[in-house]
Formats: C-alpha cells, sequence, structure tokens
C-alpha cells in the first residue's frame, strides 16, 4: 500500500526538474497526477523553460508506473486557464487530496533597485500571485471533497533569508510563507493543511545554466557552473554541492501523506543546513 | 524494504507513551533497537513514571516485529550509565544511526510553588538527559560515518506556556542544543533536528492535572494551549512518523529543523 494511494496530487511546474520529481515521487506511491506547465518561455527568463515534450515524459513516467495523470499546458499566472485545468483533472480523477505549488523562475542577477519593472514583475506573478492562483484553483476542490487535505508550497531558502541580487525571487519566496501561514489558519477548520518547503541550491535545470553560474560568480567573466560548485557548498553546512530533485519530493511525500496529518504551518527546510548557519 | 532498514537507533524514556512507539514504529521500518528508560519514580513527578515491565512490554513489540533490542534501565542523568548502555547496545547490534533523545518529565504549577528540587529534576531531565544522551552517542555515529539526531522538544521550546516554566525553559534549552550541534556535527554528516509535540495522548499526558484551576484564575490564558487544526491531543505515532522521516534517508539533507508536530498550536 503506496503512502498517498487512492489519492490525487495537483502540481504545477511538472514539466521538469522538481514538479516532474514530484509527481513521479507522488505516483510511486499511489497518487494520480493532475499535472501543469507553462512549457514556454518567458523572456525575462535567462535560461531555457520548459517545453510540451518535457511535459509529455512528465506523463510517460506517471503512466509508467501505472498511475493515471491528466497534463495540461497552462501559465499559473492565467488563474482562468489554471482552474479550467484542475477542473478538468478533478471531473476524470475523481477528487483532489494534495496541491503542490512549486512552478517557479527566476531571473535577473541584479541589485534590487537596478532590476527591470518587467523581471520584478514577471518573478513575483509567477511565484507569487501563481501560488495564489494554484490555491485558489484547487481549495474548492478539498473542500468540496470534505476529507481535509495538504498544500505544499515550494518556497526556498531564500524565503527565509536574504541573498543578493534576486531580490524579485527572494521577496516572492518570504511571500510564499506568508501565504502559506495566514492559508494554515483559514483552512485548519477544515483539516487541510498547509506547509512549505525550502530547498538549498537543486539540481535542476534552472541551476544547471549559465545565468545561474554568473549569479554565483560575479566576480568572473564568463563563468560556468563548475566555477560555481564552490560557491554552492559554502551555502550548506553539510558537505554536500546540492541536493537532488527527489529530496524535495520525499518532504512533499511525507506532507503529504497521512502520516503528517497533524503537521501544519510548518517551514520546511530541505537545505542542507543553509537556514541555520 | 524498511524506511530505516539495517539501521540501529537509540531512544530514551522508551519504556512506555512517545519513546515505545518510536521504538515500534522505527523496527517496523527495519531499524534495530537499543532502549533506555529510568523506570523508576522521581518524587517530584505527580504522576506515575514507567515501570520495568512497561519496559519488558517495549521489547516484546519490537521483538515481535523480528528486529532485535538492547533494553537497559538507565537514568539520562546519569551519563555513565547511559554510556554503558550505548555501548553494550552497540556492542550487540554492530552500530548506531539515530538517536531519540526523548526522555522527559513535566511538571504543572505557578511560578510560586515551583520547588527547588522540581526545578532541579525537569533541568536535569529533560535538558542535561538531552545533552548526556547525545554526547555519548555521537561517536559512535561519526565512526559509521553519519546518522540522525532527533531531540524531543515541545512547543514549550517555542513558546511561553504558563504554569510550566522549568519544562518550558528545558524545552527551549534542547533547541539551543541542537542548533548548536546541527552546525558542529554537520561535517560528518550527522543530522541534528527537534520536534514539537503538541499535547501527546500518553500516560504523561493524561497524567498531568492541575492545569485546569490554574487556568480558571486566568481564562485569558487558556487559548495557549489551544491546537488550530480541529483536534485536542495527538497520538504516540504522529511524532513517530516524524521522528521516521527525519531518521531516514529520505531527510538526508534536513537539518536544524524544528519540526512541529503540534496540530498548528504555534501558529496562532
Amino acid at each position: 500500500m503506496g503512502r498517498v494511494e487512492g489519492k490525487v496530487a495537483f502540481v504545477t511546474g511538472a514539466a521538469r526538474g522538481q514538479g516532474r520529481s514530484h509527481a513521479v515521487r507522488l505516483a510511486e506511491e499511489g497518487a494520480d497526477i493532475i499535472a501543469v506547465d507553462i512549457c514556454d518561455q518567458i523572456d525575462t527568463v535567462p535560461f531555457p523553460m520548459a517545453s510540451p515534450a518535457d511535459l509529455e515524459q512528465t506523463v510517460k513516467e506517471v503512466e509508467a508506473l501505472d498511475r493515471r495523470i491528466v497534463a495540461v499546458q497552462a501559465d499559473v499566472r492565467d488563474y482562468d486557464a489554471l482552474k479550467s485545468a484542475v477542473d478538468a483533472g478533478v471531473a476524470e480523477l475523481g477528487r483532489l487530496d494534495i496541491v503542490s505549488a512549486n512552478a517557479g523562475i527566476a531571473g535577473g542577477n541584479r541589485p534590487s533597485w537596478e532590476q527591470s519593472e518587467q523581471e520584478w514583475h514577471n518573478t513575483i506573478d509567477v511565484n507569487l500571485t501563481g501560488v495564489w492562483h494554484t490555491v485558489k484553483a484547487a481549495v474548492p476542490h478539498l473542500l468540496a471533497g470534505e476529507r481535509g487535505g495538504s498544500i505544499v508550497l515550494t518556497s526556498s531558502a531564500a524565503g527565509l533569508k536574504g541573498m543578493q541580487n534576486i531580490s524579485d525571487y527572494v521577496s516572492a519566496k518570504h511571500g510564499v510563507v506568508g501565504l502559506m501561514r495566514t492559508l494554515a489558519l483559514e483552512l485548519a477548520p477544515h483539516s487541510i493543511r498547509v506547509n512549505s518547503v525550502h530547498p538549498t541550491v537543486v539540481n535542476t535545470p534552472m541551476i544547471q545554466n549559465s545565468w545561474t553560474a554568473g549569479l554565483f560568480r560575479p566576480d568572473l567573466e564568463d563563468p560556468t557552473i563548475e566555477d560555481a560548485h564552490e560557491v554552492f557548498r559554502s551555502l550548506n553546512v553539510l558537505p554536500i554541492l546540492w541536493v537532488e530533485p527527489v529530496d524535495i519530493s520525499n518532504a512533499v511525500l511525507f506532507l503529504a501523506s497521512d502520516e503528517a496529518r497533524y503537521i501544519t504551518g510548518v517551514t520546511l527546510p530541505v537545505d542542507a543546513g543553509f537556514g541555520i548557519k | 524494504m524498511g524506511r530505516v532498514e539495517g539501521k540501529v537507533a537509540f531512544i530514551t524514556g522508551a519504556a512506555r507513551g512517545q519513546g515505545r512507539s518510536h521504538a515500534v514504529r522505527l523496527a517496523e521500518e527495519g531499524a534495530d533497537i537499543i532502549a533506555v528508560d529510568i523506570c523508576a519514580q522521581l518524587d517530584t513527578v505527580p504522576y506515575p513514571m514507567a515501570t520495568p515491565e512497561d519496559l519488558a512490554q517495549t521489547v516484546k513489540e519490537v521483538e515481535a516485529l523480528d528486529r532485535r533490542i538492547v533494553a537497559l534501565p538507565a537514568d539520562v542523568r546519569d551519563a555513565a550509565a547511559l554510556r554503558e548502555a550505548v555501548e553494550r547496545g552497540v556492542a550487540e547490534l554492530g552500530r548506531l544511526d539515530i538517536v531519540c533523545a526523548n526522555a522527559g518529565i513535566c511538571t504543572i504549577q505557578a511560578w510560586d510553588e515551583v520547588t527547588p528540587a522540581a526545578w532541579q529534576d525537569t533541568l536535569d531531565t529533560n535538558l542535561t538527559g538531552v545533552w548526556n544522551s547525545m554526547v555519548v552517542a555521537i561517536p559512535h555515529l561519526i565512526a559509521a560515518g553519519g546518522g540522525s539526531i532527533i531531540a524531543t522538544s515541545s512547543t514549550a521550546g517555542i513558546k511561553g506556556l504558563p504554569f510550566l516554566a522549568p519544562y518550558v525553559a528545558a524545552k527551549h534549552g534542547v533547541v539551543g542544543i541542537a542548533r548548536s550541534l546541527a552546525n558542529e556535527l554537520a561535517k560528518h554528516h550527522i543530522r541534528v533536528n527537534t520536534v514539537h509535540p503538541t499535547g501527546v495522548d500518553t500516560p504523561m499526558g493524561s497524567g498531568l492535572g492541575g492545569l485546569e484551576t490554574l487556568l480558571g484564575r486566568d481564562p485569558n490564558l487558556g487559548p495557549i494551549f489551544m491546537n488550530t487544526l480541529p483536534v485536542e491531543t495527538v497520538d504516540p505515532r504522529d511524532i513517530s512518523n516524524a521522528v521516521l522521516f527525519l531518521a531516514s534517508d529520505e531527510a538526508r539533507y534536513v537539518t536544524g529543523l524544528e519540526f512541529t508536530v503540534d496540530a498548528g498550536n504555534t501558529i496562532r
């Protein structure tokens, strides 16, 4: 018997990286999946975003586990599109129990006062307003199920601490914590739990690119990601370079499962000690 | 394959309540157990403490799962006795990976009714006892190449519950130990986290009287003890599930966390 057997999970940003990993890990433990991803480029994002082929790969991996998946191309900035996707998923899969608000972008790499209006708005729109849209579209289904539920918001180690040159990202990820704490209070009477996860650097396409290398090595002209390794190590207390997507998925799985039935309002770091330095 | 298959866990206060539940839950997922408990009464403690029969019951339950257990009566205030227990356990079971510093006592009284003996017993057991449990275990974790330490704090380790001053002081102190050691031991791949239960349905929880009367004198304080989720208490197994997660490799990069299993008690 899987740890989330018979449940249905809605995962945003599910085409690749952490989102795909969450979909697969939850499916391994018995959940069916409603997956959305923008599958498109946002022009202030300085690295390639997911493609329709990536989302197709997530579908393949979930189906290989004999679980069902409804995958829809949708932008978390577009509430109506998100709501249609969730409604369609619930119509097909019969219920909703778990929400993983994971979709996120990064960009910028300059001091706060030099960031462009467009960079700021895009990051806040996706990483904060997108999380609110996700919850707004999903909560009515959790309430209608009358079985409670578990909402896991993906913040960041940068949702609890400042980081230079990505104030849009840091601000949005801190905002996610405020949203989580408020939702935890609002939804507790319905036995719906709301928690956030706070990863350190995760080994995903969002990290494995030259923009990220430049963010962590502003001292070099054309740094490679290998040039950033020593900085990544210095962020963590545990002697590791970065964590893998499955490490975040294991935390999401625990919070999503009934093992955590009385855990709500927690900011759960999967950060190798980033937050305690 | 169990989630902590092949690992060995050292658990204090293992004769009953949360400690027994941790032993059984970890054994269900494949761990062998080193269990200690004082199995005796402290005269400052107002409810009956665990007995040798209780510890024998924990042994029975772990062995029924086909796991091995080394169980010894030992007082966490006595570092030498704890060291001997851990060393016997490691000699027999071959290694040590997980530490649950769970043993604790509690008294309820207004500040001016706290006796020096109650203050001292609570600090000695709930704070120094946690320290002792870690100190005797850490060399074995280093030898194993890493491990997971879980100290049992409380919602009283996060906020100042009234009429529990010695308990609150000790449980806050536990967080200090954990935060410090999380930084200090990370280089050995040893993770240190705390769990913070709200009221748990155990012999300690149900044996504690007097709170209602004290709150009756100052009803304004009552809501401090209320949870956000619509439950009054949680079960020992709910804490054990959090302990299991932190103990397992699923949490291999989680350290320095104050993990509330408190039905939202501390977020109100």
